[in-house]
C-alpha cells in the first residue's frame, strides 16, 4: 500500500487533527511569522490565467519561494489601493475603525476552531489589515505606532496577508455574533483584492474564472462539451424513469433562461442534481432554456475581485436579454446566490427588458425578485409542491435518513432557511435536522468555500471541515442518518471529504436530487432504481405501488387542509 | 433622503443633546449663581470648622441621629473646639440657621440634592 | 506589556489632574482642558462620522440571520432579516439597547473524541448592558449638575438610582455597576489568553480610563465629599460660558475632571467611536431587499467583459457541428 501524501485526508490522523492547542504562541502576532506547512495553503496562480484575463504581474512562482517576484513599487501599489479601497466602501473604513476586540468572534470560526490558529480568529484576521490601516492612515497609529496596534507594512506582512486570506471562506458565520455586525469576508475580499494587485492569487480561485470568462463556466466545458454532458445525463434519466426529456440549448423566446453552477455538470452528486432539474423541467412543461454562454451561475470573482465579480456576472443578464426570456431560474448554488442576491442586481442590473418572476404553473409572482428576475429553485418547487403541482410518493426515499446542511451563503447572504426544509420534508419521511448552533444562520462552512475547496489545501479543510462534521457525526450516531442534504455545489463537492473523514457512512445530496426521486412521473416506468442508479430498498417488492398511492393521498390531503389553495 | 443627510441629522441630534445644558441654561435666562449661603449674625464658627462642615454635615446630622434616638444619648463634644453642644437639628442647629429656605433649601436645590430630614422634623415657627 | 503601559497612562494622568490643580494649575484644568476636550470630543466625531458618510455603500450586504421574505406562506423573519424600514429599525434598536448579537454568544469547546460542543455564554453581554447602560445612567444623573433649574425628570432618575436609600449622600447603584463591570470586561481580558493575545494598549488604556473615573468618582461622591455646590458653581460656568475655578474644590476632583477629559478627547480617535459606528455598519442597517429593488453602486465603471459574440466567435463552428443555434451563421 503506498503512503498517503499531505493533499490526501489519509495522510491525516484523527487524533492529530484533533490535538488543538487554543493557547496562542508565546511571541505576539505581529512577531510570529508564517508557516507555510504544505496542506495549509494553496498554490498560486499561473501567469497564463492571470495574462487571460489582464491582470497584473503575471508570473509563475511559488508560496515557499524566498522572492514572491512583487512589482518594484508594492508597497505602494498596497498603500495606494488601500487608500482607494477606503474611499470606496464604506465596510472597510467602518469595520477598520470600530472593532474593540471584545472576542466574541473567536471560537465562531471553523478554522479557529478545528485549528486553533489565533490568526484564524476573525478579529486577528482582520488586525492584519487593520494593523497596516492604523499605521498609515490615523493620526494616533502614525504617532505612537506599535503601542497604537500600528506596524509596517513589510514584504512578510503580505506573505502572512496571503496565508490567511486564503484561509477564510468569507462565510460570515462570525459576523452575525460581532456587536457591530462587522463581517469578515468584506475584511477578507479587500485583502484578495490587495493581493491581487500584487498579481498573488490562487490557482484554484484564478483558474475558474479565466476559464469562465473564455467558455462561460469555470470547468472550461466548451459549447459542444456542455451539450456532450447533459445527453449523457439523459441517457441515464431514461435509464431510471424510463423517460426521455429534452434539452432546450440557448434556445430563443424560452420562458425562463435557466442558470446553474458548472459543479452540477460532473460527478456524483453534481450530475444528479442537474438529472433532476431536467426531470423536474420536463414533468411540468416549463418552457426553459439552458445557455452555453451563461453556463456557470457561480462566481469565483466573488473570490477574487468585485471587479472580477462584475466581468464574470454581466452574460447572464446578457444572455437573458439576447435569447428574449422572461425571467431567470437559479439552480442550488452558495456562492453563486450570493452573487445572485446580493450583487448582481447592482452590478449588471436593474434588468427592466425582463418581467417580474411569475411561475406559469401556479400563477404565484415572486414578489421577492421584482427587480432583479431570478428565483431560486426551491422558491420555485416550494411554490410548486404547495400547490400540489408535483406527484410525490416520498417512500421512495424511506431508505434515506436525511439531515440539511443550511449553506453559509444562502443563509447569511439571503435567508433561505424554510424554502429547502419544505421540499424535504415534502419528498422525505425521515428529516433530522442537526444541532442549532450548527444550522441556519449559526450553520458551518463545509471547510472549502470561496477557493478554498483544492485538495493541497487539505489539512484546512478537514480542520475547517471537523464542526460541520461533528454535527452530522452527532445526527448520525443520534437517528442514524446517512445521507447530507446541501443546496450548494461547493459542498457537494468538499463535503464528501468531510462526511467520509468526520462521519464516514454519511453521503451527500442535493435538495432536487431528493425531489426528482421522490416524484411520480406521467408515464414513468416502474421505478427500481434512483437516479444513481442504485437499486431502490423495497422497490422491487409487488405490493410499493399500492402503497406509494395511499402515501401520495396521504401527502395531498395534508396540503388542501393546510390551506395552501389560499395564496393566490 | 440619502445617507449623508441621515447621518448629518443623527450628528445634529448627537450634538443637540450634548450641548443640551448649554442651551437649557441659555432658554431659562441663564443659570442662576451659586446661591450664597447666609450665615447667622453674631456666629463666628458652627459646631465644627467650616470645611468639615462643609462637606460632612450630612454625616454629622445622622451621627447625631442614631446617638440621640438609638443610644439615648444627647451631648457631643465639638472635635475642633472641645465645646459641647446638644445633639438636636431643631434645638441646636436651627437655633443660629434659623430659616430652612435660606440655610438648607437653597443650595440643596442648587445641587439637587435630597435630604430627609423634614420627614420627620418640624420647622420651628417664628422668625 | 500591554496592560501596564495603559495602567501606568492613566495613573500618571489622573496625578497630573490632581497635583496640577493641587499646584494652582486649576485654571488648566478646570477651565482650558475640559473646553479643548469637548471641543476635540464633538469636533473629532463630525470628523468621524462625516467620513464614514462620505464613503459610499457600493453594496446591499446585510448580514441575514433569519428567513427572507419569500413566498407569502412562508414566515418572514422580519427582524433578523427585515425587508422593510420598520425592520431595520427594529433590528438596529434591538441591536443598539440590547446588544441582542452578543445575546446570541456561545462558547465552543472541543471534546477529545472530535465533538464539538457549543454552550450559552452570556458574561459577556451581561458585562457589557452593565457597565454601557450605567454609564449611560451615570451620564444623565451629572446634568443636574450642568444646569440650573434641575428639571424633575433628572431628579427622578437619580432617586430611582439611588432607590436603595442607604448612606448619606444617597448610594447609587450605578455606583457600583460601573466599575464592577468594567472589572470583570477587564479581568476577562487578561485570563483569557486568546483574548489576552488580541488586547493592544487601544483595548486597556480605556478601560483603565473608565476605571478611573469610575473610582475618583466615588471617592468624590462618598469618601472625601467634596463640595457639591463649588463643583457646580465650575461646571455650570463651563456652560454658560462665564467660567469660573471655586476655591472650596477638592484637588482630587481635578483629577476625576482631568480623566473625564482625555477620555471625551481620546474617544472619537479611538475605538471607542464605535458608539457612533455602530449605526453605520452595512451589514445590519440594511433591508435584505436585493431581489426586490435596486441598490445603486455610486462608483460603478464598466469592466473588461467577453461578449457573447465574441464567444461565438470563438466556438461558432463547434456549435453548428452539434446543432447549437447561432446568431452569425
Amino acid at each position: 500500500m503506498t503512503m498517503a501524501k499531505f493533499d490526501e485526508p489519509g495522510y491525516y490522523k484523527h487524533e492529530d487533527l484533533l490535538k488543538v492547542d487554543y493557547h496562542p504562541p508565546r511571541t505576539g502576532w505581529m512577531d510570529t511569522p508564517v508557516d507555510f506547512r504544505p496542506g495549509t495553503y494553496i498554490y498560486p496562480g499561473k501567469a497564463k490565467n492571470l495574462k487571460y484575463l489582464d491582470l497584473p504581474n503575471p508570473r509563475n512562482w511559488a508560496v515557499t519561494d524566498e522572492d514572491w517576484k512583487l512589482q518594484e513599487n508594492w508597497k505602494e501599489i498596497v498603500l495606494d489601493g488601500m487608500a482607494e479601497r477606503l474611499r470606496r466602501y464604506r465596510t472597510f473604513r467602518l469595520f477598520m475603525d470600530i472593532c474593540v476586540r471584545c472576542g466574541a468572534c473567536a471560537d465562531k470560526c471553523h478554522f479557529f476552531i478545528g485549528g486553533g490558529d489565533p490568526k484564524n480568529m476573525p478579529v486577528l484576521r482582520a488586525e492584519l489589515l487593520r494593523s497596516i490601516y492604523r499605521k498609515d492612515f490615523t493620526a494616533l497609529g502614525k504617532i505612537l505606532g506599535k503601542i497604537a496596534g500600528a506596524r509596517e507594512l513589510t514584504y512578510d506582512v503580505i506573505k502572512e496577508w496571503f496565508y490567511y486570506f486564503y484561509q477564510c471562506t468569507e462565510c460570515r458565520r462570525c459576523s452575525v455574533f460581532c456587536p457591530y455586525g462587522i463581517d469578515t469576508a468584506e475584511i477578507t475580499m479587500m485583502g484578495r483584492e490587495l493581493l491581487g494587485l500584487l498579481g498573488l492569487y490562487v490557482n484554484w480561485a484564478i483558474e475558474p474564472v479565466a476559464n469562465c470568462f473564455r467558455t462561460g463556466n469555470h470547468l472550461g466545458i466548451p459549447p459542444h462539451g456542455l451539450l456532450d454532458t447533459l445527453e449523457f445525463m439523459v441517457d441515464d434519466i431514461e435509464e431510471a424513469t424510463g423517460i426521455k426529456v429534452d434539452i432546450p440549448m440557448n434556445k430563443k423566446g424560452a420562458e425562463v433562461l435557466f442558470v446553474t453552477p458548472s459543479g452540477d455538470y460532473v460527478a456524483e452528486p453534481g450530475i444528479q442534481t442537474c438529472m433532476s432539474y431536467m426531470i423536474l423541467f420536463n414533468e411540468i412543461g416549463l418552457d426553459y432554456t439552458w445557455s452555453t454562454y451563461a453556463s456557470e451561475g457561480g462566481n469565483f470573482g466573488l473570490f477574487t475581485s468585485h471587479e472580477m465579480i462584475k466581468r464574470l456576472n454581466a452574460k447572464i443578464y446578457a444572455e437573458a436579454k439576447r435569447l428574449g426570456v422572461k425571467w431567470i431560474l437559479g439552480g442550488e448554488c452558495g456562492h453563486m446566490w450570493r452573487t445572485m442576491h446580493q450583487y448582481m442586481n447592482t452590478v449588471n442590473g436593474p434588468p427592466d427588458f425582463l418581467e417580474v418572476p411569475k411561475s406559469p404553473f401556479t400563477g404565484t409572482v415572486f414578489e421577492n425578485a421584482r427587480s432583479a428576475k431570478i428565483v431560486h429553485i426551491m422558491e420555485f418547487t416550494a411554490d410548486l409542491i404547495k400547490h400540489g403541482k408535483l406527484k410525490l410518493d416520498p417512500s421512495r426515499n424511506d431508505h434515506i435518513r436525511v439531515t440539511f446542511h443550511d449553506s453559509c451563503n444562502t443563509a447569511r447572504g439571503m435567508g433561505i432557511l424554510e424554502e429547502p426544509r419544505y421540499v424535504m420534508k415534502s419528498v422525505c419521511n425521515n428529516f433530522f435536522e442537526m444541532p442549532e448552533n450548527t444550522i441556519r444562520e449559526q450553520t458551518f462552512c463545509c471547510g472549502g468555500g470561496a477557493g478554498l475547496g483544492t485538495d493541497e489545501n487539505m489539512e484546512m479543510r478537514l480542520r475547517g471541515g471537523l464542526p460541520r462534521g461533528s454535527a452530522v457525526k452527532y445526527v448520525q450516531e443520534k437517528y442514524g442518518v446517512n445521507q447530507l442534504a446541501a443546496m450548494c455545489a461547493i459542498d457537494r463537492a468538499t463535503l464528501i471529504t468531510v462526511c467520509d473523514y468526520w462521519a464516514p457512512g454519511v453521503k451527500v445530496t442535493g435538495i432536487s436530487e431528493l425531489v426528482a426521486n421522490a416524484m411520480i412521473l406521467k408515464g414513468e416506468k416502474k421505478r427500481t432504481k434512483n437516479l444513481r442508479l442504485e437499486t431502490i430498498p423495497g422497490a422491487e417488492e409487488e405490493d410499493t405501488a399500492q402503497g406509494n398511492i395511499e402515501h401520495l393521498e396521504t401527502i395531498e390531503g395534508m396540503h388542501t387542509t393546510k390551506g395552501g389553495s389560499s395564496n393566490e | 433622503m440619502n445617507d449623508k443627510s441621515k447621518s448629518i441629522v443623527g450628528l445634529v441630534i448627537f450634538l443637540a443633546l450634548v450641548i443640551f445644558p448649554v442651551l437649557y441654561n441659555f432658554a431659562v435666562g441663564g443659570a442662576g449663581p451659586r446661591p450664597e449661603l447666609e450665615l447667622p449674625e453674631g456666629e463666628s464658627r458652627c459646631v465644627e470648622d467650616k470645611d468639615f462642615m462643609t462637606a460632612h454635615h450630612m454625616d454629622l446630622l445622622l451621627e447625631w441621629r442614631d446617638a440621640v434616638v438609638r443610644q439615648g444619648k444627647k451631648n457631643y463634644t465639638s472635635q475642633a473646639f472641645g465645646e459641647i453642644y446638644e445633639m438636636s437639628l431643631t434645638g441646636t442647629c436651627m437655633n443660629c440657621h434659623t430659616k430652612r429656605e435660606t440655610f438648607c433649601t437653597r443650595c440643596h436645590d442648587y445641587a439637587d440634592v435630597d435630604n430627609d430630614c423634614w420627614g420627620c422634623h418640624v420647622e420651628p415657627e417664628g422668625q | 506589556m500591554n496592560v501596564f503601559i495603559s495602567l501606568a497612562a492613566v495613573v500618571f494622568l489622573f496625578l497630573a489632574g490632581l497635583l496640577g490643580a493641587g499646584a494652582g494649575l486649576d485654571a488648566l484644568f478646570g477651565i482650558v482642558i475640559p473646553y479643548i476636550a469637548i471641543f476635540l470630543f464633538l469636533g473629532g466625531l463630525i470628523y468621524r462620522v462625516m467620513i464614514w458618510a462620505n464613503v459610499p455603500v457600493p453594496f446591499r450586504i446585510p448580514t441575514t440571520s433569519g428567513q427572507e421574505k419569500s413566498l407569502p406562506w412562508i414566515k418572514q423573519s422580519k427582524l433578523d432579516n427585515p425587508s422593510s424600514t420598520l425592520g431595520v429599525i427594529g433590528r438596529m434598536a434591538l441591536e443598539i439597547l440590547c446588544f441582542r448579537s452578543l445575546l446570541k454568544n456561545t462558547k465552543t469547546e472541543l471534546h477529545e473524541d472530535g465533538h464539538v460542543a457549543y454552550g450559552s455564554s452570556l458574561w459577556l453581554w451581561l458585562g457589557s448592558m452593565a457597565f454601557h447602560w450605567s454609564m449611560l445612567i451615570i451620564l444623565l444623573r451629572h446634568i443636574r449638575l450642568f444646569i440650573e433649574p434641575v428639571p424633575g425628570a433628572i431628579t427622578f432618575l437619580h432617586k430611582l438610582d439611588g432607590f436603595l436609600q442607604i448612606g448619606a449622600p444617597v448610594f447609587y447603584v450605578t455606583s457600583f455597576i460601573f466599575p464592577i463591570a468594567l472589572l470583570y470586561l477587564l479581568f476577562r481580558r487578561l485570563g483569557d489568553p486568546k483574548l489576552r493575545y488580541i488586547s493592544l494598549v487601544n483595548d486597556y488604556f480605556p478601560l483603565f480610563l473608565l476605571i478611573g473615573v469610575g473610582i475618583s468618582g466615588f471617592w468624590l461622591r462618598y469618601i472625601s465629599k467634596t463640595d457639591i455646590a463649588s463643583v457646580k458653581e465650575l461646571t455650570v460656568g463651563l456652560m454658560s460660558f462665564r467660567p469660573v475655578t471655586p476655591a472650596a474644590i477638592s484637588p482630587l476632583f481635578y483629577g476625576h475632571l482631568f480623566l473625564v477629559c482625555v477620555l471625551l478627547g481620546y474617544f472619537p480617535f479611538s475605538k471607542l467611536v464605535h458608539m457612533a459606528g455602530v449605526f453605520f455598519s452595512p451589514t445590519r442597517n440594511l433591508a435584505n431587499t436585493n431581489r426586490e429593488a435596486h441598490h445603486a453602486n455610486p462608483w460603478d465603471y464598466p469592466v473588461k467583459v467577453h461578449t457573447y459574440e465574441e464567444y461565438e466567435d470563438e466556438f461558432r463552428e463547434k456549435m453548428k457541428a452539434v446543432g447549437i443555434p447561432v446568431e452569425k451563421e
